[in-house]
């Protein structure tokens, strides 16, 4: 079969099942469960409208309980056991171990520098980006240009900057587009990647470049809900370009400001496929996420590989919240 | 000191001239008010005026210096909008300070007055509220208070009060009023199309339509004696009825033969060559009185509806072919009218005489065409 009408197969036998479920699922409760007739009927009806929701929300919680939940559960149990003991249970002993190790505590290290450094970078290039670009006529472009990157898997950029960053022998010509201007400064060819904790750095550019376009999109639309009138009146009230930017624009899309850091935040504390792509966490550039890859899938030790999972799990979680609140307050 | 003067100022967007050849003085201490109808340009000329917008012709001075290139901040203006614009992240007391601050005006100067304005606005208690938690007549308060701490030379109001509702909106006019006589000597330049807020706050009144000026004047002068057929359409309400005719006698009286069969005399003098000149006459609904049958009549005609208000009853005619229907507004109830023929004359003082859309009380100006219709 033509594997376009395959697919258009598939989303008709999905869709169709899907509507079929929520169909029949409501007919059998209102006709064959809960009938509304006879000497009950309206005790039935009560009865129906206080299972419907359950049985259309079914389906969901189904899916996300076998996909999202039932694998944290099994992941803090396997954090638990151990390998070598056929599974027995440990405690905490994958803990205590992975503790002990300065692997962890250079990922621990890494991390809380991505932390730091990408969210903040990502949010002022991107509020920036959103300000140069909003007055000129060309705007849109410059945008277009910024927002690509969006559009390119971590992977995929990990590869092209893996491209800027190529180091050749000295005597031939230099690929890697830094080397290349190095060289043609006259400098020696640099093996960038190399060179411990700078390295992270330039890993991170990598991920600042994606989401500043991420940031400006946000931040351009936020930038243009504030009052025009506001602005005006700041220039009659004698403010400088700089004092109406800071002080009047800022703050009034300070609440959109923090939801694009934390978001970017959520993304930077999972931050695993440029790493992996790039360094795979040599010369001091490991993260947890690929610290627990490396312990999971390398060494085959699901023991303190889920203990990690668990770990970034916890790191994740109360941004998360404040991201969602802030989202909340933000849409009100 | 706050002498404004206007002379040919215009502004063009690219090749549309959005107003052209506004001349106007305006001196210190007068409440000038900026009316027209929407799109005549006012808020584009009180813009100019804060230097928001750019003047593309003409010259603007401000005690006797150009500021046509002036940024905003030193003109000595200052400015409340509409939507009030108060910085939301500030507090009262934060929004009242921010121009000063900016200016790096020494700390106590800056609280005491910040503690002036409250004090002749009653925001006291509000002071370290944000403008969410006020109301839009406290919005508004604020945003006047915003103004007085910088002592400005002129302050300009864009429609500051079109966003209140109607019982709020008289509170505040008044409260404009009121501080407007507690500061004698500051200049104020007020946009409205609302002819009522013109009419009670003006010194002076400026109709701007068609992109110009269609006639300066005192609030009464502009409705005892328009300039032209705008004006005398636009300020009152209802508008000003235009009978067409010709005139039939001249002298320090004229006698009009008004089409439909009445005859009107007019208090406005006429010139020998004035002679069956065709005009229309102008007289308000108010102005008209009701006459016993056989004797002199202006206008006669069906009544087709009557809106009996309290203290006046409106009598809207049979409209004449295409014309908008003649009214009039008779003292006390008169719902019985409704159906008959009525017969209305006026005192000719009060008869107003139009050639060419232009009153001939003020023959010598030059003609303003003014296109716009102003209901």
């Amino acid at each position: 079969m033509n594997p376009a009408l395959q697919g258009l197969l598939t989303i008709a036998i999905g869709v169709g099942a899907c509507v079929g479920y929520f169909y029949f699922a409501n007919q059998i409760l209102d006709k064959v469960i809960f009938p509304a007739r006879g000497p009950n009927a309206g005790r039935n009806i009560n009865r129906a409208n206080h299972i419907r929701p359950w049985l259309f929300l079914f389906p969901a919680i189904f899916a996300l309980g076998l996909y999202l939940a039932y694998p944290v559960v099994e992941t803090l149990r396997l954090s638990l056991s151990d390998r070598e003991q056929g599974g027995a249970f440990v405690g905490l002993d994958n803990y205590s171990q992975m503790m002990s190790e300065p692997k962890f505590w250079e990922a621990m290290r890494n991390n809380m520098l991505w932390l730091i450094v990408v969210p903040a970078m990502s949010t002022a290039f991107g509020l920036l980006a959103a300000q140069l670009t909003d007055r000129i006529g060309w705007g849109n472009i410059a945008k277009s240009l910024i927002f690509m990157p969006m559009a390119i898997s971590f992977v995929g950029a990990g590869v092209i900057w893996k491209l800027v960053y190529e180091t050749r022998p000295d005597d031939i010509a230099q690929i890697g587009v830094l080397n290349a201007i190095l060289a043609g400064l006259g400098g020696a060819p640099q093996t960038w990647l190399t060179i411990p904790f700078w390295n992270n750095f330039f890993l991170m550019i990598v991920l600042v470049w994606i989401q500043t376009g991420f940031a400006m999109v946000i931040l351009s639309a936020a930038l243009r809900g504030i009052p025009e009138e506001t602005v005006e009146a700041a220039i009659v009230d004698g403010a400088n370009p700089f004092q109406i930017f800071f002080k009047i624009k800022v703050p009034q899309i300070m609440p959109t400001i923090v939801v694009v850091w934390t978001t970017i935040t959520l993304t930077v504390l999972k931050i695993f496929d440029i790493v992996f792509a790039m360094t795979n966490g040599q010369w001091e550039t490991q993260v947890l996420a690929n610290y627990m890859y490396d312990k999971l899938f390398r060494a085959g030790d699901w023991g303190v590989g889920s203990a990690a999972a668990i770990i970034i799990m916890l790191l994740v979680s109360p941004i998360l919240v404040w991201n969602v609140h802030n989202a909340r307050k933000e849409m009100r | 000191m706050a002498d404004l003067v206007l002379t040919d100022v215009a502004k063009s967007y690219g090749s549309v001239n959005v107003l052209k050849h506004i001349d106007l003085d305006i001196s210190k201490g007068e409440l000038i008010v900026f009316v027209g109808p929407s799109g005549c340009g006012k808020s584009t000329l009180l813009r100019m005026i804060a230097g928001l917008e750019k003047i593309t012709g003409g010259e603007l001075q401000i005690d006797g210096m150009v500021v046509n290139d002036v940024p905003p901040s030193e003109r000595g203006i200052a400015m409340v909008f509409q939507s009030y614009a108060l910085y939301p992240h500030m507090t009262v007391r934060e929004n009242m300070q921010f121009a000063l601050k900016i200016a790096r005006m020494p700390k106590a100067e800056i609280d005491e007055r910040v503690e002036k304005a409250a004090r002749i606005l009653q925001l006291h208690n509000l002071l370290d509220r944000l403008p969410k938690a006020l109301s839009g007549g406290q919005r508004q308060r604020v945003a006047i208070g915003r103004s007085i701490v910088r002592d400005p030379k002129v302050y300009l109001f864009d429609e500051p009060l079109s966003n209140l509702d109607a019982a709020l909106r008289v509170a505040t006019r008044i409260e404009i009023a009121q501080l407007k006589e507690a500061m004698p000597d500051s200049t104020m330049i007020y946009v409205t199309h609302d002819q009522v807020e013109a009419m009670t706050l003006a010194s002076r009144i400026v109709v701007l339509a068609g992109g110009g000026i269609a006639q300066v004047g005192s609030p009464l002068e502009l409705y005892e004696r328009p300039e032209n057929e705008f004006v005398a359409q636009f300020i009152g309400s209802p508008a000003m009825n235009l009978l067409a005719g010709e005139i039939t006698a001249t002298g320090d009286r004229t006698t009009i033969a008004v089409e439909g069969g009445g005859t009107a005399v007019s208090g406005v003098p006429s010139l020998a060559g004035d002679m069956g000149k065709k005009v229309n006459i102008g007289i308000r609904p108010e102005d008209f009185v009701e006459t016993a049958e056989g004797a002199e009549h202006i206008f006669s005609g069906r009544v087709n509806i009557t809106e009996a208000l309290g203290e006046v009853t409106l009598l809207y005619f049979e409209p004449k072919g295409g014309d908008d229907p003649v009214i009039g507004k008779l003292q006390g109830i008169h719902k019985g009218l409704r159906g008959q023929t009525v017969r209305l004359s006026a005192d000719p003082a009060k008869v107003h005489v139009f050639h060419d859309t232009q009153s001939l009380l003020y023959r010598d100006r030059p003609v303003k065409r003014i296109t716009t219709k102003a209901h």
